[in-house]
């Protein structure tokens, strides 16, 4: 972490430059930066997708193994996800258990798909009650330039309609593995999009610089339909008025529909 | 995983309790007889525990909550206090006998994200450049939970605040509204969280007309979300009131004590 008066330096230099609708690396307020996603990059995973925003690099595997329902829903999948800030992606990451920002980026990530209903967990029941696929969504940070959650979804997204799901038939309870595949049933496609507040002004696609120096944070995430399904406020000591998150949910409207286009081809 | 597993169980059983019985009768009255804008019934008390330095409790429908606030004192370890002003340390706790079903007193995934988020919405009230170098410890513990648990929290949490005499620019109050049997309705109660379509927990400072925390989940359609925050700011609002009436309480009741 920089000093403060380093961060005070960077943050007076930030907000001059906004008030004239101008950032740091020149693009607009609400200009993402260069998006380039790899489908399928690691083939001993069901489903990978890389995701690069700019230099932040993101990595989404999914496993898929046979477990336990949930006895309250016990003819539903189940979908679990799991974050880590990898060390080697940034001076500021630690090793050991997620800490409290790998917490809230895995659980935002796992809100967007599982309040979407982006997988059909129904179809992955294979006997109620007893056995069903369960999901493993693993977000790997490998490097960290800003916008962690807008690139983890986007990835996660990729890699969850990467995912082959191999044939199977189930003998004397067990399951048994055939030839072939068969995609995972992903049936929404949820897009976060996060906006940074800086001084009294709201951009997209925060790089590490503009994210030392933000006031506060929020993440819009959107299903295919335009509904909203998660949003979570965060990252500093700032506030939102409700005229400002009128308008950022305005703008994640269009910017989530522009994405989506990016991640889910065709 | 073990963590992680709970949380999707949380959410799961959101799903499965659906349709089991109608949220709302023909008049529009909820399943305790509030209607779709009225809070449940608050209750607020402060300076409840001799040993803080600051505390509060809070009832709210059935959720029973307790708050104490340390600081500022120094903090520890020592790598994680700043230069230019103070650190706040939240810990939101659940009592292992608060719900249903018996939660270990190990610190969750939720429970990681809630004290992130909480903090978040405290901070922008609080000076914290007047104490450089040091920490303020709030420690929010649900001794029972009946929904709407994180904005109760922050409830409490800001009379603690306020009554450890931290400098504060606004208190801080948070209320949910969200969307149940297809109905937006305010300050949403265990049975409605869990059942419902949608959830938006707020935190609002009224003097300010600033929003410190703002979450959602479920489906809600950008008008449908604007409106829920409308509504959860109404109610948050009318706790404000509340929240002043008990922090004047405790020093009518200090002065009454005196004359006597």
């Amino acid at each position: 972490m920089n000093s403060p008066i380093v961060v005070r330096i960077k943050k007076k230099r930030i907000v001059e430059l906004l008030a004239n609708g101008k950032r740091v690396d020149e693009r607009e307020p609400t200009e993402y930066r260069k998006i380039e996603l790899d489908s399928g990059v690691i083939e001993r995973a069901e489903g990978s997708a890389r995701v690069r925003l700019g230099k932040t690099d993101v990595m989404v595997g999914v496993k898929i193994a046979t477990g336990t329902p949930f006895s309250d829903v016990p003819n539903k999948g189940v979908l679990t996800v799991n974050a880590e800030l990898v060390p080697l992606a940034s001076p500021y990451f630690e090793p050991g258990p997620p800490g409290e920002n790998a917490v809230e980026l895995a659980r935002v990530v796992d809100r967007g798909i599982r309040e979407s209903k982006a997988i059909d967990l129904e179809k992955l029941c294979v006997e109620p009650g007893k056995l069903v696929f369960v999901v493993f969504v693993d977000v790997y940070i490998l490097n960290h330039d800003g916008n962690l959650i807008d690139a983890s979804t986007m990835a996660a997204l990729a890699a969850l309609v990467n995912t082959k799901m191999f044939k199977y038939e189930v003998e004397d309870g067990k399951i048994v593995k055939k030839p072939g595949y068969t995609p995972l049933p992903i049936v929404n496609y949820p897009i976060s999009v996060t906006f940074a507040k800086i001084g009294d002004k709201l951009v997209l696609d925060t790089g590490l610089d503009e994210e030392e120096v933000m006031d506060a944070r929020l993440t819009m995430t959107m299903d295919k339909d335009g509904k909203i399904c998660a949003i979570q406020k965060g990252g500093g000591s700032g506030y939102f008025t409700k005229e400002e998150i009128s308008e950022a949910a305005k703008i994640a409207l269009k910017k989530t529909e522009e994405l989506r286009k990016i991640v889910v081809k065709g | 995983m073990k963590a992680s597993k709970k949380k999707t169980k949380q959410e799961t059983e959101k799903k499965s309790a659906k349709k089991a019985e109608k949220l709302i009768d023909k008049k529009g009255v909820r399943l305790d007889g509030r209607k779709l804008d009225e809070l449940r019934p608050v209750k607020l008390e402060v300076g409840v525990i001799p040993n803080a330095d600051g505390s509060a409790y809070l009832e709210q429908g059935k959720n029973k909550i307790l708050v104490g606030v340390y600081g500022p004192k120094e903090a520890h370890p020592r790598h994680i206090a700043r230069q230019d002003r103070a650190v706040i340390q939240c810990r939101y706790h659940m009592a292992p006998f608060s719900v249903d079903e018996r939660k270990s007193p190990a610190p969750s995934r939720r429970d990681v994200e809630l004290s992130k988020v909480i903090r978040e919405a405290l901070e922008p009230a609080i000076f914290l450049e007047y104490y450089p170098k040091t920490a303020i410890q709030v420690y929010i513990e649900i001794l029972q939970a009946d929904g709407g648990t994180r904005c109760a929290g922050i409830t409490a949490a800001a009379l603690a605040l306020a009554d450890a005499g931290i400098p504060m620019r606004d208190l801080v109050v948070a209320c949910a509204a969200g969307k149940a049997d297809g109905k937006l309705m305010l300050d949403l109660m265990d049975t409605e969280d869990k059942v419902g379509e949608a959830d938006v927990p707020v935190a609002f400072m009224p003097n300010l007309n600033a929003i410190t925390l703002l979450q959602m989940d479920g489906n809600l359609s950008v008008d449908e979300f604007e409106n829920a925050i409308s509504m959860a700011i109404d109610g948050c609002k009318q706790i404000y009131a509340l929240q002043k009436e008990a922090l004047k309480l405790k020093y009518v009741a200090a002065e009454e004590a005196k004359e006597e």
